[in-house]
């Protein structure tokens, strides 16, 4: 059996967030070295703020300002530091304390090595050069050798000038994306010029393009055949609408075609005939472009239309 | 309450990479298995459910893939869960107990091989002050870890120790990806080294559900699900405490867990230092054999690694190994979700 086919696939997007009053409120203040919290109902202070009691679910809105300077609560020491995250020399991953905070906030601790950092210890925030109202406007964490301010939190409106009501999240995930079997099959035919399906050995029934299964049966479709060059269309729609990157003549016709021998229609665009002349029963066949691997795109054939009855099963 | 077991379950050998096989080459040997099991065709099940992640493929509906292998034309009752397929099989048991249908097929599967696992499962993270930080799986269990060591509640030879007898374990386990002697390894993320770490692999589960006699008929000794019940603690690890999982204790207390003693306990921990948690909140004696398939630290197929563990503990009441077990699952950084279910066969 050839290798399976292997190709990268990256899959990235970039969220855009709204923030409600509580997260703007504290991303914006990131931006202006303030750090917000928020009052739960029964007088813990929340850092990050959220809009809900975790616990009880009352709406939280009780802003208050508490200090840059906090307290380990507990560390892991990251020696392989990964794509995104904060610092690229080795880390220790902290919740912090805040002080004037009663839960902790998870960032990143910028210290020489795994020995200089202890649960308990001291650190302040290093704020980054640019900030855009983001948790990332923290750059790390520091060591920070001064003891716990004993004033309690203060309390704090929550406006400021120019308010962030969202952010864009950037989602990238890497990928090696393998189709297995039956389409690694399928592909490496088309690069041929042939188009192979596979046949349910229980309905007998012929996939093109094959998934490895048949899906009345339940099992594996392994027996796999050479199908058309040439087919039916057994139904079609106009396109009036230009994809990205897509350098194709509107209007343009897509359909579905069973080829001869399949017991399934797959898609093509039609070519080589006027849009408004293609037609349900109208025999085309794949034309590949100088070194394509799979058909540009199918043209008529020039043989009479099928009868209706030939595929009225695939439409 | 209408009585409801698990009388099947299959799985597929747990491997680091499947590249040759799609995901339904992958699912399907295991339906097969599962169905030949209890003599039903596909035909002949009432409802149909799945657990798998997008995020694992890299592709959107990717699950629709699979239904091929479940012969799922001309049309079936199915449903899927974008979780672990111990939720798909929640949702399967309560329609059971609807009474509107008699048999389930529940299946999972999680190809992890395709990607970086340890950057997907950021991407489940709070978008707004944690995904940002890109905190890795690892990097947030070993969070844990050193809250637990510093509050003395276990150490790195404890840990240690958790890793080899769980491995250990799984030296019997003909399907299980990491077995027998294993070195603990260099530290990933401190205080975690490689061997408190789950493998990361491929892997594919199936089990069946019948209720009352319809269960009776197609298994020997049903593993008779007395009870399940599944919650979730809040988002933010700062406001846990990360040394306790009061959701695990409070879906056992639900499922019955703490009615009577377990003898089983199949528990999901995909890190050492999660057993320390979960063996505490369920207080768990030392006679409770713990994880006797070697655990998600032997094997942890995502979306398949919580519904393996409730597999192997209905397959040991099967064998009659066990009288009554409890199974768990989870899902999110630090034992976030939980769900546990507790299963009994039949007084001998
Ligand atoms: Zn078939």
């Amino acid at each position: 059996m050839p290798e399976v086919l292997k190709a990268p696939l990256v899959v990235e997007f970039p969220f855009t967030r709204s923030l409600g009053p509580v997260q703007s409120a504290f991303l914006t203040g990131l931006r202006e070295r303030t750090v917000l919290g928020v009052k739960t109902t029964d007088g813990k202070v929340l850092v990050p703020p959220v809009e809900y009691d975790p616990v009880t679910a009352d709406e939280l809105r009780d802003l208050v300002e508490v200090e840059p300077t906090g307290t380990v609560t507990t560390w892991a020491w990251n020696p392989g530091p990964r794509r995104g995250q904060p610092l690229d020399t080795p880390f220790a991953w902290v919740l912090v304390k805040l002080d004037g905070a009663d839960t902790g906030l998870l960032h990143a601790l910028d210290a020489p090595g795994p020995d200089a950092v202890t649960t308990g210890m001291r650190v302040r925030v290093r704020w980054a050069a640019e900030r855009t109202g983001a948790i990332t406007d923290i750059a790390c964490f520091e060591p920070y050798e001064g003891a716990a301010a004993d004033t309690g939190p203060a309390a704090h409106d929550g406006r400021f000038d120019d308010a962030v009501s969202g952010i864009v999240a950037e989602a990238r995930l890497d990928y090696v994306y393998s189709p297995g079997r039956a389409q690694t099959a399928y592909i490496n035919a088309l690069a041929d010029r042939r188009t192979v399906g596979e046949r349910c050995p229980s309905c007998r029934k012929v996939y093109v393009p094959p998934r490895g299964a048949c899906p009345t049966c339940g099992v594996a479709t392994t027996d796999r055949v050479e199908v058309g060059p040439a087919g039916t269309v057994t139904t079609f729609c106009i396109v009036n609408v230009k994809a990205k990157n897509l350098d194709i003549e509107l209007p343009y016709v897509y359909a579905h075609i069973a080829l001869d021998g399949a017991d399934l229609a797959l898609h093509g665009r039609i070519a080589g005939i006027p849009y408004d002349q293609v037609r349900m029963g109208l025999r085309v066949e794949p034309v590949w472009t100088e070194g394509g691997r799979y058909p540009d795109h199918y043209r008529p054939t020039g043989e009479p239309d099928a009868d209706y009855d030939t595929y009225k099963e695939l439409v | 309450m209408r009585e409801v077991a698990i009388v099947a379950f299959a799985q597929s050998d747990h491997l680091r990479t499947t590249d040759e096989l799609s995901e339904v080459d992958m699912v399907m040997p295991v339906l097969h298995q599962v169905l030949a099991q209890t003599g039903l065709k596909a035909s002949d099940i009432g409802f149909t459910c799945s657990g798998s992640s997008d995020y694992l493929a890299g592709r959107a509906f990717s699950f629709t893939m699979t239904l091929d292998g479940v012969g799922a034309w001309p049309p079936i009752s199915e449903s899927h869960v974008e979780m672990d397929g111990a939720w798909a099989m929640y949702e399967a048991w309560v329609k059971l107990l609807t009474g509107e249908v008699d048999t389930a097929l529940v299946y999972s599967y999680g190809k992890s091989s395709p990607g970086s696992v340890r950057d997907v499962l950021t991407r489940q993270l709070d978008p707004y002050y944690v995904a940002p930080l890109w905190p890795d799986s690892v990097a947030l269990a070993a969070l844990q870890a050193q809250a637990l060591i510093d509050a003395g509640e276990t150490d790195e030879t404890a840990l240690a120790g958790i890793a080899a007898r769980s491995r250990e374990s799984a030296s019997a386990n003909p399907h299980a990806q990491v077995k027998g002697s294993v070195p603990q390894g260099d530290y990933e993320v401190r205080p975690l080294r490689k061997g408190d770490c789950p493998p990361v692999g491929d892997g594919a589960v199936a089990v069946i559900l019948a209720a009352g006699d319809k269960a009776r008929e197609l298994c020997e000794r049903p593993a008779w699900i007395r009870g399940m019940d599944h919650r979730i603690e809040a988002h933010s690890l700062g406001v846990r405490d990360l040394t306790d999982s009061p959701s695990v204790r409070l879906a056992a207390e639900r499922a019955g867990a703490f009615e009577r003693p377990v003898d089983t306990a199949e528990l999901h921990a995909p890190f050492t230092s999660q057993e320390v948690v979960l063996r505490k909140a369920l207080k768990l004696g030392d006679g409770v054999a713990v994880n006797p398939s070697g655990g998600a630290l032997a094997a942890n197929p995502l979306m398949a690694a919580g519904l393996l563990r409730i597999g192997e503990a209905a397959a040991r009441i099967h064998r009659g190994e066990s009288d009554r077990a409890l199974a768990h699952a989870t899902s999110g950084p630090c034992l976030q979700q939980n769900l546990v279910a507790v299963l009994e066969g039949d007084t001998r």
